[in-house]
Parts: structure tokens; sequence; C-alpha cells
């Protein structure tokens, strides 16, 4: 098992700066996710740590070894594609064993890393079989197997599940965390599906524009996101924002929106002393807003609805505050109509705020 | 955990960038050696050497004599020379026009769903598959007033028929274009076929709800959007035209006396038979220049074009 | 209360839902004019082939009769034997078949070695793209538009000087260097539209530029070497140019003692022969056209695209 430690690395295409002074510890055994918009730098960054890509500054370090100018097989990785890219006219056996054959390892050797690996992702019916004569998730499973055989401590993962259908995607999302549970390799994954990232990951590292917004465990970054990007990223539906300024008026602080609107914050967890005045930003999730008072240290918001949303297991339910329409997520049952005033509630803790200028949580 | 962490201060890169996959890279090269000595040997010093000669006196070998501009002057008042260029011209706009028009009529007639499809465009595209020795000689037949088609009208009747053009050195070169257009209509019309092709299936229906006629849609709504397929089949006649010589050697020989003279037979007569080396590359280097203009020019506007796309973005 | 509707299912039957009107014919004047217009154009195309194998097939005094379009009265292939065993192209008398051999000996080389070639630069310029790689490759492309007179007279002093002159090595090596452009630009445009991720996933299984391009390229290029080959055989069967300069009178291909065969002037002209000679020279070309049939339209298209 290895660590990835990446320091203060600088990828850039012509004139074009990908990624700049970018670091990222990566533990052992730990599953990372990169996730983040197209053009975020995600992919770059995995194939920097492959060696597939060249870097202009920094260092890559793969189990304690410096590895900037080494070959990508010579880094102790395996990686699977998003378009599987297995080779169209070998078998799945020809795919798995094409890299230990070019290392020149003994038959022997391949044989039994070969059988190990087609257990363990349960594809042995399938090794004498071509790509073209595969499904979608059986040709995962045999990229994931080439991976697998070369016994390495990193596994790099790029999109490999965005070419496949919702129902796949989902039973190869579960496979793969039963890997990483059974194999405790290093893993780092890059995804723009939210979903995945969320459930595979140990830490999440949000991206864009070549920086690493946020790097938590996925509980972190969905409650507590570090900046207005990473929170209305994360969440389906996505977080809700009111933007207005911030009134330090009779010792509470409080939120006034552009019509005068009061909304109270006690209760939330400023990092430092509001200052009275400050345009906010303050974010709160669809699932977080209430149409009762369920918890005590909840604050009344005025809401007159707009549209409603039945989903099936839940309504989505729009109402505006003024100018500003928020969503609420609500039960199944909903017996309420558009242009009914209600009082929905909201616990000041655990919303966001985010500084309306910087979108860095205040 | 394995290994120390360094210190913070040691994380510059390397101070020197090592060369990285140096063995495939290299390996890459050496695999292309073919493609650059091609590339040089024959493109830069080929046509280097092309040019210099024109500017010497070479007759049989090549010498080092420089005479500035002799060379070309004696081209260009040279009847032989005025008649190919004058004949390159008259060949190369008609076969490529008729080529272009008769090849986009087979093409539009060849979309409507034709049942044998796949037999006419064999017949039609066959031409192309021969050499144009091969054509040559059978248009020379074709063309024989004692043995083709003129022969064939005689013998139905019609003494006074006259069709032979290769025979009179005014029409000799029509003849030559009846053979180009034979045999290069039915790649124009495979080339502009696909492109036609190519056209969004909705445009058709779109002109169709609006109720424009059918021909009106094919030549001024289809044609302007194939712009493509329209610039690979004149590209494609063009670089033929210029190169012509099979054809003219196995049709007339260059006659009758020099009236279907082309530049290209020009420059191996001179430095074949004719044993003037130096004229050869004189024309030669005539030759070359409008292909270099063209590219030239076409280069320019792409790179001017992109770098104009570039700012904007 | 349904039923009372479904009762009467015998006028739904009879006012049902059949479209009014005549159905449109098929056969339409519009219709008569296209079919008319496409088998005259391709009679223009065909008539001179058929010509040429009924003139073929027929004795002298038939042929000095006239009636061009007519079928021989007495069949005789006589003059196929003569052009493939005894014409002669104004030295010897033997004939055709040399220089079928000999188009034979220049053909099979050439094709193989200008597609080796152009496969391994396609390969690099697709995915090894080196510095100057695309400039020496533009160069080419460039080279794709002179036209061959226009350095064919130093590549005759090259020849010469290094004694290749006049060889089959000299029309084998020319027919490399004049293929390159066109080949090389087919196989790096399919190689390009091939997924980069193939690429990248050999490079982390540790093959390098050779055994990636024998392992990995090499079985995927099946189809792209299909059309290669067929523009090749093609080209170089029927060339004529270089042919006749640079192969030397013994390796003259089957186009130049065609040529030879029907110019010469000695005696009356024995139409009959010249023209079961061309028919035969070629006999190859069209052979490879008719069998590969759309392979061939598309090497067409693809050798035709521009870079």
């Amino acid at each position: 098992m290895a660590s990835v430690s990446i320091r203060k690395l600088g990828v850039s295409f012509g004139h074009l700066q990908v990624l700049k002074d970018l670091n990222l510890e990566v533990a052992e055994g730990e599953f990372v996710v990169l996730l983040g918009p197209s053009g975020c730098g995600k992919s770059t960054l995995l194939n920097a740590i492959a060696g597939l890509l060249d870097v202009n500054a920094g260092q890559v370090w793969i189990g304690g070894r410096n590895v900037t100018w080494e070959e990508p097989k010579d880094r102790g990785i395996g990686m699977v594609f998003q378009s599987y890219a297995l080779y169209p006219r070998m078998t799945a056996e020809g795919n798995m064993s094409f890299g230990l054959k070019m290392a020149r390892t003994p038959k022997a050797e391949i044989d039994r890393r070969v059988a190990r690996a087609a257990g363990i992702l349960q594809i042995e019916p399938l090794l004498k079989r071509r790509p073209v004569e595969l499904s979608g998730g059986q040709r995962q499973r045999v990229a994931i197997g080439r991976a697998l055989v070369r016994d390495v401590d990193v596994f790099l993962f790029d999109e490999p599940l965005s070419n496949l259908d919702a129902k796949l995607r989902t039973e190869l999302r579960v496979e793969i965390k039963k890997l990483h549970m059974q194999l405790g390799s290093t893993m780092i994954y890059v995804t723009h599906d939210q979903i995945e990232a969320l459930t595979l990951a140990d830490r999440v590292a949000v991206m864009f524009n070549g920086v690493i917004q946020q790097l938590a465990t996925p509980k972190e970054v969905y409650q507590r996101p570090v900046n207005r990007f990473v929170a209305g990223f994360i969440g389906s539906p996505a977080m809700n924002f009111i933007t207005g300024r911030l009134s330090t008026a009779n010792g509470a602080v409080a939120l006034t929106c552009s019509d005068g609107v009061r909304v109270v914050l006690d209760g939330y967890g400023f990092a430092e002393r509001p200052e009275d005045g400050r345009p906010v930003v303050v974010g709160i999730r669809p699932e977080q807003i209430h149409l009762t008072q369920v918890f005590p240290d909840s604050v009344p918001v005025p809401l007159t609805l707009t549209l409603i949303e039945p989903m099936g297991a839940d309504s989505l339910l729009w109402g505006s505050i003024g100018a500003e329409t928020v969503s609420i997520r609500t039960g199944p049952d909903e017996t309420h109509t558009i242009g009914e005033k209600v009082q929905a509630h909201f616990q000041p803790s655990r919303a966001s705020v985010f500084d309306a200028k910087t979108g860095i949580r205040v | 955990m394995t290994g120390a962490v360094p210190a913070p201060d040691a994380v510059a890169p390397a101070a020197v960038r090592r060369p990285r996959r140096t063995t495939s890279y290299l390996q890459a090269v050496l695999g292309t050696v073919p493609m650059i000595a091609v590339a040089v040997g024959v493109y830069i010093i080929g046509i280097a050497f092309t040019v210099y000669w024109s500017f010497t006196d070479s007759k049989i070998f090549p010498s080092d004599r420089l005479v500035g501009f002799a060379q070309y002057d004696r081209l260009w008042s040279s009847d032989r020379w005025q008649t190919a260029v004058h004949n390159i011209w008259i060949f190369g706009s008609l076969s490529i026009v008729c080529n272009m028009v008769f090849g986009y009529l087979l093409a539009v007639f060849m979309d409507q769903r034709i049942r044998q499809e796949d037999l006419l465009r064999s017949i039609f595209l066959y031409p192309f598959a021969m050499s144009l020795i091969v054509t040559g000689l059978i248009w020379q037949w074709m063309l024989d007033p004692n043995l083709g088609i003129e022969n064939v009208i005689h013998n139905l009747g019609w003494t006074s028929f006259h069709f032979s053009p290769l025979v009179d050195k005014d029409t000799a070169i029509y003849g030559l274009v009846i053979a180009g257009i034979w045999q290069g209509s039915g790649v124009t019309m495979a080339i502009l076929l696909a492109g036609l092709r190519g056209v969004d299936d909705e445009i058709w229906k779109a002109a169709r709800v609006d109720g424009i006629p059918t021909w009106r849609t094919y030549l001024f709504i289809a044609l302007p959007m194939m712009r493509g397929s329209l610039a690979t089949a004149f590209v494609l006649q063009a670089v033929g035209v210029i190169r012509v010589y099979d054809l003219i050697i196995a049709m007339t020989g260059g006659g009758p006396g020099i009236a279907t003279n082309m530049p290209a037979v020009y420059v191996i007569d001179m430095i074949g038979s004719s044993q003037n080396v130096a004229q050869g590359m004189a024309a030669a280097t005539m030759m070359l220049l409008p292909v270099v203009l063209v590219i030239g020019f076409g280069g320019a506007i792409t790179w001017y074009r992109r770098r104009r796309q570039e700012e904007r973005a | 209360m349904s039923g009372a509707v479904l009762a009467d299912s015998g006028a739904v039957e009879r006012w049902g839902v059949e479209p009014a009107g005549r159905k449109p014919a098929r056969f339409s004047a519009g219709r008569l004019g296209i079919y008319a217009f496409l088998v005259i154009s391709a009679l223009f195309f065909l008539v001179p082939l058929y010509i040429m194998i009924v003139t073929s097939l027929k004795e002298m005094d038939e042929i000095r009769l006239g009636y061009l379009f007519s079928p021989p009265q007495h069949l005789t292939f006589q003059p196929w034997a003569d052009a493939w065993l005894h014409a002669c192209t104004g030295r010897d008398c033997n004939g055709l078949s040399p220089g079928f051999f000999n188009s034979v000996k220049i053909t099979l080389p050439s094709v193989i070695i200008s597609i080796v070639i152009a496969a391994i630069n396609g390969y690099a310029l697709s995915f090894w793209r080196y510095r100057g790689a695309n400039f020496f490759f533009g160069l080419l492309v460039f080279g794709a538009f002179v036209p061959y007179q226009v350095v064919v007279y130093p590549l005759i002093i090259a020849a010469r000087s290094t004694g290749i002159f006049s060889t089959l090595a000299a029309i084998i090596i020319v027919h490399t260097i004049f293929g390159m452009p066109i080949l090389t630009l087919l196989f790096r445009n399919f190689y390009a539209s091939l997924p980069i991720e193939l690429f990248k996933a050999a490079r982390v299984d540790g093959a390098g530029f050779w055994r990636t391009f024998v392992y990995i390229m090499i079985p995927m290029s099946v189809p792209i070497t299909t059309v290669a080959v067929i523009l090749q055989v093609t080209g170089i069967w029927n060339d004529f140019l270089f042919g006749i300069i640079f192969s030397g009178r013994s390796n003259w291909p089957m186009t130049v003692q065609l040529n030879n065969i029907v110019q010469t002037t000695t005696g009356t002209r024995a139409y009959n022969v010249n023209m079961a000679a061309t028919i035969i020279t070629a006999a190859i070309p069209l052979a490879i056209y008719f069998i590969s049939g759309r392979w061939f339209v598309r090497g067409i298209a693809a050798g035709s695209v521009k870079g």
C-alpha cells in the first residue's frame, strides 16, 4: 500500500495553465475522489499522477518515491479509463496479461495473477472473449482487472462509470466500493458525478478552475461547504441561496433581504464577528427547510408557494421570499396549494453563510 | 508510513529538466527517418536543384555555369512552351468544369433512390481504375476517323458526319478533354454524391415543406453546403491536370505536331529526347510556381483565420 | 354501452380507414427522364469498353469492314494470344507477358514497403508528436501537390550517381517516395480517430514505441490497410512515367510495353491485337476494382481528403 503526495504541482498546455501550485496528500489505503465540472483540471491531475502528462513544476511522490520523471509503468500504478480502453483484438485474458507480458513476467506468474483478479471480479467465464462480445459492465470489469493484475499499490480511475447507463452505474459503483474494502489499496478516482463521489470517497477533493476548493470527508463537504461553489455543486436538488445584508440590530444577527424581509440567523457558527451591513449569501439545503417547527432552534421564514413538483418519494415545493425563490423538500403527500402563504422553518446552525463577493464561508 | 517526508523547502522541481520518454521518442524519430529523408531530400533539396539548374546552361548533363534568366527567356519565346501553357489552360478548365458539372448531375440523379445504384456506380467509376495509357489508347481509337465513332456513323448512312478532333491541330485538344471527362467524371460523381448524402436529411424536409422545387434545392441549398466535397473533387482534378502526361503520350503523342503539347510533356521531352536539361528545369520551375502560390495563399488564409479565432476566444 | 357501437362493425369495415384517391404512380415522366439520363451516361462509359472487347475478338478483315458495334462474325481468340506472347514492341516480339511479370515485380514490393513506412509515419505522427514532426509532415503534404515533373530530374541524377538508375530498386524507391504523402495522411487520420486512451493504457502497461505499434495498432489497422493496398496497387500498376524512366528496359512494366506495342508503326496496325493488349493491361486493376467495390470508393474518398 502506498501513499500519494502531490507537491506544488503545475501543469500547463501552451499558454493555458491548468494546474498551479496544487498540493494533495493521499494517505495509504485512502479512497480520494477528485470531483468537479468539466474543465476543472481533475483529469489533468490524474494523468499527471499517472505519468501520462509532463509536469511543468512541482513533484509527484508515490509510496515515498519521487516519481515525477518516471514512466507510468514504473510508478506502481494501475489505471482504469472511461472508455475502458480495452485492446479490441485481444481476448479479456489477453488484455489483462498484456502489461505483464511487456514486463516479461514468467507465464506461470501471469496465469496466476489473471486467475486471481478474475476471481475477485467474477469474470472467469469471460476470459476467452473479445471486448466486442462483452457488455458494458463486463468490459469495465475487465478494465479493472487489467489494473488489478499489476499488483500495484495505487489505483487510478478516470471517470470509469460515465459511459454506463444509470442502473449499471449503481451496480458497478457498489462493486468498486467492495473492491476497495477487500483490497484496501489507495485509490484516486475522478468523476463529475457527486453521487459517486459522496458514496465512494473517504475524502472528496472538490475542484474548480484547477484549484482544489475543499478537501474533506463527504459529510463535511456536504454539511459545511467551504465556499459558494462547493455548496452549489454538491447536493441535488441544489442548495438554495438567498442574498442580502447582515444586520446586527437588537443584538440578534439576521439577514435583511432586498425587500426588507428579515431572516434570523441566531445559532449559526460565524467564524469571525459578523459586521453589520456586510453583503452575504445564505445557503440552505431544500431538505433543511420544513413547513412546521420541527426543531426547537428553527427560525421562521415566511414564504408564498409558487410551484409544486411531486417527485414520487418526495415533493419539491417552490416558494418565494420577496424576490428570491427557494425550494423545499417535503414528503409525498402534501396538501398545499399554489399561492398559499406558509411559515417555513430552518435551523441556522445547519445553514451556510458566504461572503457575497468572495464566496468564502463566513 | 513508507519513507520519510522531505522538508517543505526541498520541494523545488529538479533543477535540470530530465528529458522524459527519451527511448520511445528516439524510436519515433528513427521510425520516421524515411519521412524526414523524403521530405527534406526530395521536396527541399530536389526542388532546390531543379530551380538551380534552371539558371544554368545544362544540356545533356547538369552543369554549373549560371546564365541568369536566359533559359526562361528562351522558354517563353518558344512556340512549343506557349502552346503547352495555352493547352493546359484549355484542357484544365474545360475538363475540370465539365467534370464538376457532369459529376454533380450524375450525383443528383443517383441520389434519387435508384434501384441499381451500385451497378451504375460501378459503371461510372471504372474508368478511374484504368491506367491513363489505356484510357488514351481507347479514345485514340474512338476518335480515329477510320476506326471510331466517325466511321460508325458513316456506316449508318450519314456520310458527311465528322468527328475526329485529333486529326486537326486546332481541335485536337478537345479530343483530350473528352477523354478527360470520361476518366474523371465518375470519381467526381462519387465524391459529390458522398457530400450530397452528408447534407442533413432535415434540410430536405424543410425545403419540401417550404415548397421549394427539388432542382432548386439541389442547386441553391445543397450545393453551397457541400463545400468540403467540392473542394476535394476540385483539388483531385486540378492535381491530376497539372501532371497529365500518360494520357497525352497515348492519345496524340503531343501532336499533331505540337498541337497537344503540355507542360509535363515538355519537361520530360527536354530532359530526355531534346537533351536540354536546363530548359526542362525552367519549365518544371514554372510548373511549380502556381502550386506554391496556391498553397502559400491557402496556408496564409488558414493561418490568419486561426489567429483570429484564437484572439476571439 | 360500447357493445351497441361495435355491433355495427360492418359499417366500420365499409367506411373504414382506406386512403382516398389513387395511389400516385411510381413511374412518372420525371422518373423516366432520370433513368434515361443515367442509362445514356452509362452507355457513354461502357461503349468504348464494349467496342474494344468486340474488336479484339474479330479478325482483321472483319475490322476493316467497319461495323464497329457488331459482335464478331468469326470469333477468334488469336489476337489475345498474340498480344500476350507475340506482339512486337519494336525490339523484341515477346508480347505483353514480360511486361506483366515486370509489373508484378514492381508492384508487390512497392506496395508493401510504401504501406509499412506510411503506417509507421501515421502512427508516429498521431501519438508521438516529437518536435518538428509536423513540419516534416507538412512538407510531405505540400509535396503531394507538387507535380512529379518538378522533382523527377534530381531523382534521376540521384539514381544515376548511386548506380541504381534503370533498376528495379530505383522504381520501387520512387514509388515509395511518391506514395508517402497520401498514404501517411491516410494512416495518420486513421490513427487519430482511434481513442487515445488505448494508447495511454498501452503506456501504463509498459509498451514502448515499437511494441505498442506491433501489438496494438497493427491488429487494428485492417480497414485502412485494405484501402491503402487498393490505392497503391491501382496507382502503381497503372503508372507509366516512372516505369519508363527509372526501371530500365528489362524491367519495363506492362503499361510501357503496351504503349510500345501499340505505337510501333511497322507494317499494318493490328487493331485487334492492340485492343486485346489494352484490355489485358487494364485487367488487374479492373479486377481489383470490381472485387473490392465499396472499399475502392472509400479509398478515393479517404485518399482525396486534405489534411
